[in-house]
């Protein structure tokens, strides 16, 4: 073997170790900020921690109860606004892939994808918040929009890649149209559809910027959605930049419960896909 | 014989004149009118169904379109008042209602070409490592969580860690450069925003590598070339406009961050005269004074703003996607 | 199907604890009562105020104490003065609290005619970073300025030597926080250095967004003060409460009678121990008194004299002045804990004059 195999083979070797090297060296990151948070975080959780709200500023035993509940009342009503919508409009192009209303429907749930989620808080501002005032219901519409395009993608790649032999099989028995998709494509396609729906949950656990000029933010304990609320990221943006000590420890508390929650969404959806597609 | 019957009833369901007297077939003629009825249901079910799917599909375009005229309704204000020269003016004065986006568009370019270039090793890498060196196997899995992970993070604790551990390693790298040791800036969100892309470039490129057809790599392969060569001469040209889509997607990604940079870029509307000075980005500028933008022209000033970021994002991301649907359809 | 039913009992399960969570959470936690009266009611029972954060500290004592009394909710919010004041022009909040008076252009944008209330007083001092130094460091009018400008570069530097003698200074680069968002509190600080700088007279200016020369933007108070607490050599305006409720250290200005006084309750009431105009507006920069704090200020509750718009009930606007009312009376008595100067009795009475043209419909609300 000549020197210039020599130097070619080791060029390779080298570079397969650069790359396993740079390859792993993505997860310091990932690994560094959840250890972090996990131990500036966890010792902050405790009872009080979770069932309390803001305490006047400085002084001391606050909790997070109220962005909590905000949180989830936010995310439930932005999901039940957009899984129908999303799922539907994802069927719709996926029974459509010829049509010029889907051409340009599909291109707009492109183009929505793309939209930095300031850009979208802004609009619902300017939708909602301007003629309506504050209100925790107008952040779900802002994160109903963001969620749209994930559910409709992945409901619609799903939905396509189903055989033709399956509709034609409903259509032959006489099944009506309706009943053909919500009865035979959809069941079939659960788990992609699911697994969007998933994703999208996760995508706007984790959103500040359209809520900051939507849901505004509130001290107390409430479920009024007509009305200004707090949430749970927002809550870390307000605490993060303060120098209030006490503030800052319940920031880091509120990321780890937010961290938490949402890995543990991404993981279940990883789980649950795998799971059913094996089923399928 | 000459009882009125209804027409419609003895043609669709087949029963003649007489079968419809005789007691045995009034059974069936029951069942005919529930079965009539049944479809008349069924097609009226289908056709609001069917009409359901057209308005959701169309309340899509409406939406966007929505979004999009909003935005430049709002920016008619700013754009009568200040004109063209808006993009290109260096001043951001409220006070004196001189507004320029120059230094928002150069910390937002700054920031997010910074970012690209110092996690596009990083992607390569792992879209590399995943689609080539080990497609299969618990470590590639392994490495493919934790990656699309890296993106299930959200902004504002990516924004909070950066102020907590990268402000201060920053301050004290800029300490041993010489250069003004302030921690927050352009450098510093760059770092962040270019962990946070990293998933972007990986799996796009990941899946591009993995569709590269084998006879080729293996033609490359019997020629007697090396891993590495085969990467370099196959797979990299095969995929070039793959990978490019990919860092197109990341770049959009980039653009429109806003919460994360916000907390660590230092907030200062001037132009940025290095990479270690503080700056700010449009998203950042609009997240910090969309709420207290009193006068019209400054509102909408802003609002033009969050309109020039829509328009480049979404252009991005069009090209990105363009570029792959070339890709996978050749 | 079975899919379908496991969805569907799922999503069920999720609709059951999420209503279990809210029902236990609304019977858990403090103020229980006045929750569920509270959604009874509806919005009656909740007001919504926005702005300035140099205020926060002192606002969220008062409601607190407020609720606890009353029962009524006050969502203020820390937006910085400027938020306020654009809340209040859009009408998307009750009140608006800012540190600058509305300027004419920001009357115009109002729909009708708006009433300052004073209703306290504070100090915006220099907090600084320096953890190695033991003094309290001594500043000059013309030495901030300088600073502030960015013609001032280094801790050591000469001038600022001269006025602090005796003191070792750092030689580290002097990093200025700055307000990133419109705030009172600029407005105050800026006001203050227009009347003592020429410089920064013609190359800044005041206002509550200025384009500031050098250094870094916070968001609100709060934001300045952290960015200050977390760098080292930072210097930066804060509202005193913040200062002291996170153990920084601040500055002695030199004031217009040459004396370096430290901010304080007592020198801020000094300061403030001016004539009231009547409607309120008057700035307590660059005092005449020798013991007064020059950069002192005063921050108002905006409103609207006339109160119906936006099918607002006379009830709440009836509890909103009647809080008003509390806030410069009794809610007084939590200043001094938080380092805010008591509202003078000249304040107290020019307040209480305008709460008394606030109507609703036309007829005034306090009786």
């Amino acid at each position: 073997m000549g020197n210039k195999v020599k130097y070619r083979i080791g060029k390779s070797a080298g570079f397969q170790v650069l790359t396993v090297v740079l390859a792993f060296a993505c997860v310091i990151p990932l690994i560094a900020i959840l250890i972090y948070i996990i131990r500036a975080g966890i010792t902050k959780i405790n009872w009080n921690f979770i069932t309390n709200v803001e305490k006047p500023v400085g002084e001391i035993g606050g909790g997070i109860a109220h962005a909590l509940l905000g949180s989830v009342l936010v995310i439930f009503f932005a999901s039940v606004m957009a899984i129908p919508v999303g799922i539907l409009c994802g069927i719709f192009l996926s029974e459509n892939k010829k049509s010029r209303l889907a051409y340009w429907s599909r291109l707009s749930v492109d183009i929505l994808q793309g939209v930095p989620s300031i850009v979208i808080g802004i609009v619902a501002y300017i939708w909602l918040v301007k003629p309506f005032g504050y209100s925790a219901i107008s952040g779900s519409i802002a994160l109903a929009i963001m969620m749209l395009p994930i559910i409709i993608r992945s409901t619609e790649e799903t939905l396509k890649m189903l055989p033709d032999t399956l509709r034609e099989a409903g259509f032959a028995l006489g099944m009506p149209f309706h009943r053909v998709v919500l009865k035979i494509i959809v069941p079939c396609g659960i788990s992609g559809i699911l697994s969007g729906v998933m994703l999208s949950v996760a995508r706007i656990a984790g959103e500040t910027a359209p809520l900051l000029f939507t849901a505004f933010g509130y001290q107390f304990l409430s479920a009024n959605m007509a009305k200004p609320m707090e949430t749970l990221p927002h809550l870390i943006f307000k605490y993060a930049i303060t120098p209030y000590k006490d503030w800052q420890d319940l920031a880091w508390g509120a990321s780890c419960v937010l961290l938490v929650w949402v890995l543990l969404l991404n993981i279940l959806t990883k789980l649950i896909t795998r799971k059913w597609k094996v089923q399928l | 014989m000459d009882t009125p019957v209804n027409n419609d009833l003895i043609t669709r369901s087949g029963i003649t004149l007489e079968r419809v007297i005789s007691s045995e077939k009034i059974r069936d003629a029951v069942k005919g009118i529930k079965r009539i009825k049944r479809s008349h249901r069924q097609i009226k079910a289908e056709s609001i169904f069917r009409r359901t799917l057209t308005i959701v599909g169309l309340s899509m375009v409406v939406l966007v379109f929505g979004i999009m005229l909003t935005l430049i309704v709002q920016s008619f204000p700013s754009l009568k008042a200040l004109g063209v020269g808006y993009l290109w003016g260096q001043t951001w004065d409220p006070v004196r209602d001189i507004y320029g986006a120059l230094p928002f568009l150069m910390g937002t370019l700054l920031t997010s070409f910074t970012a690209l270039i110092i996690s596009i090793p990083f992607s390569f890498a792992v879209a590399i490592f995943l689609g080539e060196y080990y497609p299969k196997g618990w470590l590639a899995n392994f490495l493919k969580n934790t990656v699309e992970l890296i993106a299930a993070v959200p902004s504002v604790i990516y924004g909070f860690w950066g102020l907590a551990v990268l402000v201060p390693i920053v301050r004290s790298l800029e300490v041993s450069i010489g250069v003004p040791s302030i921690g927050y800036g352009i450098f510093t969100s760059s770092l962040i925003l270019a962990v946070m892309v990293i998933p972007y470039a990986a799996s796009l490129g990941r899946s591009m590598i993995q569709m590269v057809p084998s006879n080729l790599k293996e033609a490359a392969y019997s020629l007697g070339a090396t891993r590495w060569e085969v990467i370099r001469s196959v797979i990299l040209p095969y995929t070039r406009s793959g990978l490019f889509a990919g860092i197109l997607l990341s770049l959009g990604r980039a653009l429109g961050e806003t919460m994360a940079v916000t907390m660590v870029i230092g907030n200062t509307p001037l132009m940025p005269k290095n990479l270690f000075s503080t700056g700010n980005t449009m998203a950042s500028v609009i997240a910090n004074e969309l709420g207290e933008a009193d006068k019209a022209v400054y509102n909408s000033a802003l609002i033009e703003l969050g309109l020039v970021l829509f328009l480049v994002t979404v252009v991005i991301n069009m090209i990105g996607k363009k570029v792959i649907g070339r890709f996978t359809n050749e | 199907m079975k899919i379908l039913k496991k969805v569907a009992l799922a999503g069920l399960a999720l609709a059951i604890s999420g209503g279990t969570m809210l029902t236990s959470c609304n019977g858990s936690g403090s103020g229980s009562k006045a929750d569920s009266s509270a959604s009874a009611s509806g919005e009656d029972n909740t007001i919504m105020g926005a702005g300035s954060s140099f205020d926060n500290p002192l606002f969220s004592k008062m409601f607190s104490e407020y609720n606890k009394a009353n029962g009524l909710k006050v969502n203020y919010q820390s937006i910085g003065s400027g938020g306020g004041i654009k809340g209040l022009t859009d009408k998307t909040v009750d009140f608006g609290a800012s540190d600058a008076p509305l300027s004419d252009d920001q009357a115009k944008a109002m729909t009708g005619p708006a009433v300052h209330i004073p209703v306290t007083a504070g100090a915006v001092v220099l907090s600084y970073n320096l953890p190695d130094m033991k003094d309290t460091l001594k500043l000059s009018p013309d030495v901030l300025a300088g600073m502030f400008l960015g013609d001032i570069k280094k801790w050591n530097d000469p001038k600022i030597q001269a006025i602090n003698k005796g003191v070792k200074l750092p030689s580290t680069d002097i990093v200025i926080a700055h307000r990133a968002d419109a705030s009172g509190t600029s407005n105050i600080f800026t006001t203050y250095l227009t009347k003592i700088n020429k410089d920064w007279e013609t190359k800044v200016g005041k206002g509550s967004s200025v384009n500031w020369p050098v250094g870094l933007g916070g968001k609100g108070n709060e934001g300045v003060a952290g960015t200050i607490k977390q760098t080292p050599g930072a210097i930066g305006y804060i509202e005193l409460a913040y200062a002291i409720q996170n153990s920084m250290a601040y500055a002695k200005m030199q004031n217009k009678a040459g004396i370096f006084i430290a901010p304080s309750i007592g020198s801020v009431t000094a300061a403030a121990n001016i004539d009231i105009p009547a409607d309120g507006k008057v700035s307590l920069t660059n005092t005449e008194a020798a013991d007064g704090y020059p950069i002192s200020g005063l921050s108002w509750v905006i409103l609207y004299q006339e109160q119906k718009y936006n099918n607002r009930s006379a009830d709440k606007v009836s509890k909103m002045v009647k809080l008003l009312q509390w806030m410069i009376h009794d809610g007084q008595q939590y200043s001094g804990a938080l380092n805010y100067a008591p509202l003078s009795a000249k304040a107290v009475a020019v307040g209480d004059a305008l709460l008394k043209t606030v109507t609703y419909d036309g007829k005034p609300v306090l009786q």
